[in-house]
């Protein structure tokens, strides 16, 4: 078999496991349907909208929560697989036979790009037929397909990236959540903070605010022009290179001694 | 023929721990090798030398002619690995993961025929998470056979079975034997060296101590008597002549004879001079247990 069809293989296998496994499936799907609810069953009835006048606060939820959708199908569904198989030893009993390393990483990405895509539709549709959230025009889905696209790849590097950072199993969750659970407040995807206060100067520096950002200025009625946002995706972009180097540096293919 | 496997003055030290020192084997293509030690003596170590995990310090290694330090595709295509302790994706099924293991190898070997040689035919439906401690560790030696590999590593395939599960793996692997197959194999258990190797090498501390055929290995010992016995609390000391070949610990003594002879003429004329019961005394020819625990400084016992 050529390494193509190796790859395409490959992925088949672990898309099954993914979705046989009942945890991370549930999960990585109910996290950002439940939360589309419950924010709308909160400010869904106030006035308040963060694009100002004539626009619902589900307009704003829908590209904050795909961008939330991103980041969790990304960062966290590979940087807690990828511990996982790593301690288990399944990426150890790889690296014995003859398939090529990237071919193994290159489809457990490939599934939670795919992942990622799923649920981003949904949500999307969600708002839509539930919320009658306005789409995109064609003006901005050009800008909207971009940024998806851009956080999809960056997430999943720094999801690489992360796992030389945990040590082990049990650390993961913690590690993982800690690291991306007070971002996600602070950086227009759960709440949507509009002022310059420290917390804002702080996310700047992150790349979720960007991804966000990068997101909903496709949904937002006011955006004029074609919605890209050049600045935060050129930030994005650079976390997502820094974190693929770090990978390559640091990755680990075997389990922490045990002794 | 040439060796399927030839190292030479091999070496590895993990910082100050010198768990390789200096270690010379070869294995010739269809033999069963067993390379027989306690925990800690340095057999992972070696073979995960020779599986391309771990970089050598000192000396040369071949394994089907290539140096498994590269990591050649080549050589993967060409040997299988189980593992000391490895998962596996749980979530799919025996059959599920053998067949992905199989499209990595340029000519695998059948998949009935390979959940044959192991004996998984009734789980073969069955998702990885549902089979027991045996049966997974059987499922390590059907991934390590998807290949269909000249050579086949086992890293103590049996470690923490009951009875009955090492009899299964010990069929699975005789059955290997039967396809002709190169193996190398690590076990601390004596009777799993004895029952499935055509030649054992026993380590310790990182040294090769004896070699050859599982009956033979330290030839010398096995023809050696032991003579042991008890001695009562604040008895005299032995007489010179067997004090030195005499092993003391909380009164149990044990004698090294190469003449038993003389040896028991002189200790029991001792004790009946000095009036002294020997209590439990035997004179024994040691087991191959005994050996292997003298030459590997009783650690064997500390192991397990
Ligand atoms: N990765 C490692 N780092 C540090 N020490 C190690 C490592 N692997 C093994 N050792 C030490 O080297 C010695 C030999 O270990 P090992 O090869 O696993 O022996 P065995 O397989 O015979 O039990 C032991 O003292 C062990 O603690
Ligand atoms: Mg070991």
């Amino acid at each position: 078999m050529n390494d193509l069809a190796l790859t395409v293989r490959q992925v088949t296998y672990e898309n099954r496991s993914f979705w046989r496994n009942p945890a991370s499936a549930f999960f990585t799907f109910v996290f950002p349907i439940m939360f589309m609810i419950i924010f709308n069953l909160i400010f869904g009835s106030s006035k308040y909208s963060p694009f100002g006048s004539n626009a619902t606060v589900s307009q704003f939820y829908t590209p904050a929560l795909m961008a939330f959708s991103i980041i969790t199908a990304c960062y966290t569904n590979i940087a807690m697989g990828v511990v996982f198989a790593r301690e288990e030893g399944i990426l150890k009993r790889m690296r014995g036979t003859p398939l090529p390393p990237w071919v193994y990483l290159f489809a457990r990405i490939a599934v939670s790009v795919m992942v990622a895509v799923l649920l981003v539709v949904i949500i999307g549709v969600f708002g839509r037929v539930f919320y009658h959230v306005k789409l995109p025009g064609v003006r901005t889905l050009p800008a909207l397909a971009v940024a998806l696209v851009v956080g999809a790849a960056t997430f999943c590097a720094i999801g690489l990236a992360m796992t030389s950072f945990v040590p082990n199993v049990d650390a993961a969750p913690a590690v993982v959540n800690a690291t991306i659970f007070p971002l996600l407040f602070i950086s227009d995807v759960f709440i949507p903070i509009q002022g310059h206060g420290v917390l804002t100067h702080i996310a700047d520096v992150f790349p979720v605010k960007h991804l966000s950002n990068a997101i909903i200025a496709t949904y937002n009625p006011h955006t004029v022009g074609t919605g890209f946002k050049g600045k935060d995706l050129a930030i994005m972009g650079a976390w997502g290179v820094a974190a693929l180097i770090v990978a390559l540096r640091r990755f680990r293919w075997e389990p922490r001694e045990q002794s | 023929m040439t060796a399927a496997i030839d190292v030479k003055g091999l070496r590895k030290s993990y910082g100050s721990l010198e768990a390789v020192r200096g270690v010379d084997l070869e294995i010739a293509t269809g033999e069963v090798f067993a390379l027989l030690g306690p925990n800690g003596a340095g057999k992972t170590t070696i073979v995960e030398i020779l599986e391309g995990y771990r970089r050598r310090d000192a000396g040369t290694v071949s394994v089907l002619g290539f140096d498994p330090a590269r990591r050649d595709r080549a050589l993967k295509e060409r040997i299988g690995i189980v593992l000391q302790s490895t998962g596996v994706e749980q979530f799919l099924t025996v059959a599920e993961v053998i067949e992905m293991y199989r499209g990595y190898y340029p000519a695998p070997r059948p998949l009935d025929e390979i959940i044959d040689v192991v004996g998984l035919n009734e789980k073969r439906d069955d998702r990885v998470k549902t089979l027991s401690g045996g049966q997974q560790r059987r499922l390590d030696v059907a991934i390590g056979l998807a290949g269909d590999p000249e050579l086949l590593f086992l890293d103590e395939p049996t470690t923490g079975f009951d009875p009955g599960a090492r009899r299964r793996m010990w069929d699975a692997v005789k059955n290997l034997v039967s396809l002709g197959k190169t193996i190398f194999l690590t076990t601390h258990y004596m009777d799993e060296a004895q029952e499935l190797a055509n030649r054992v090498a026993v380590i310790s501390a990182g040294r090769i101590v004896a070699e050859g055929p599982p009956r033979s290995i330290a030839g010398r010992e096995l023809s050696h008597t032991i003579v042991r016995f008890r001695l009562p609390p604040r008895a005299p000391a032995l007489p010179r002549s067997l004090k030195s070949s005499a092993a003391t610990g909380d009164g149990r003594v044990e004698i090294e004879a190469a003449d038993p002879v003389k040896v028991l003429h002189e200790l029991t004329g001792w004790a009946l001079e000095k009036n002294i019961a020997l209590a439990e005394l035997e004179v024994a020819r040691p087991s191959l247990e005994d050996v292997y625990l003298r030459l590997t400084g009783g650690e064997a016992e500390a192991a397990e």
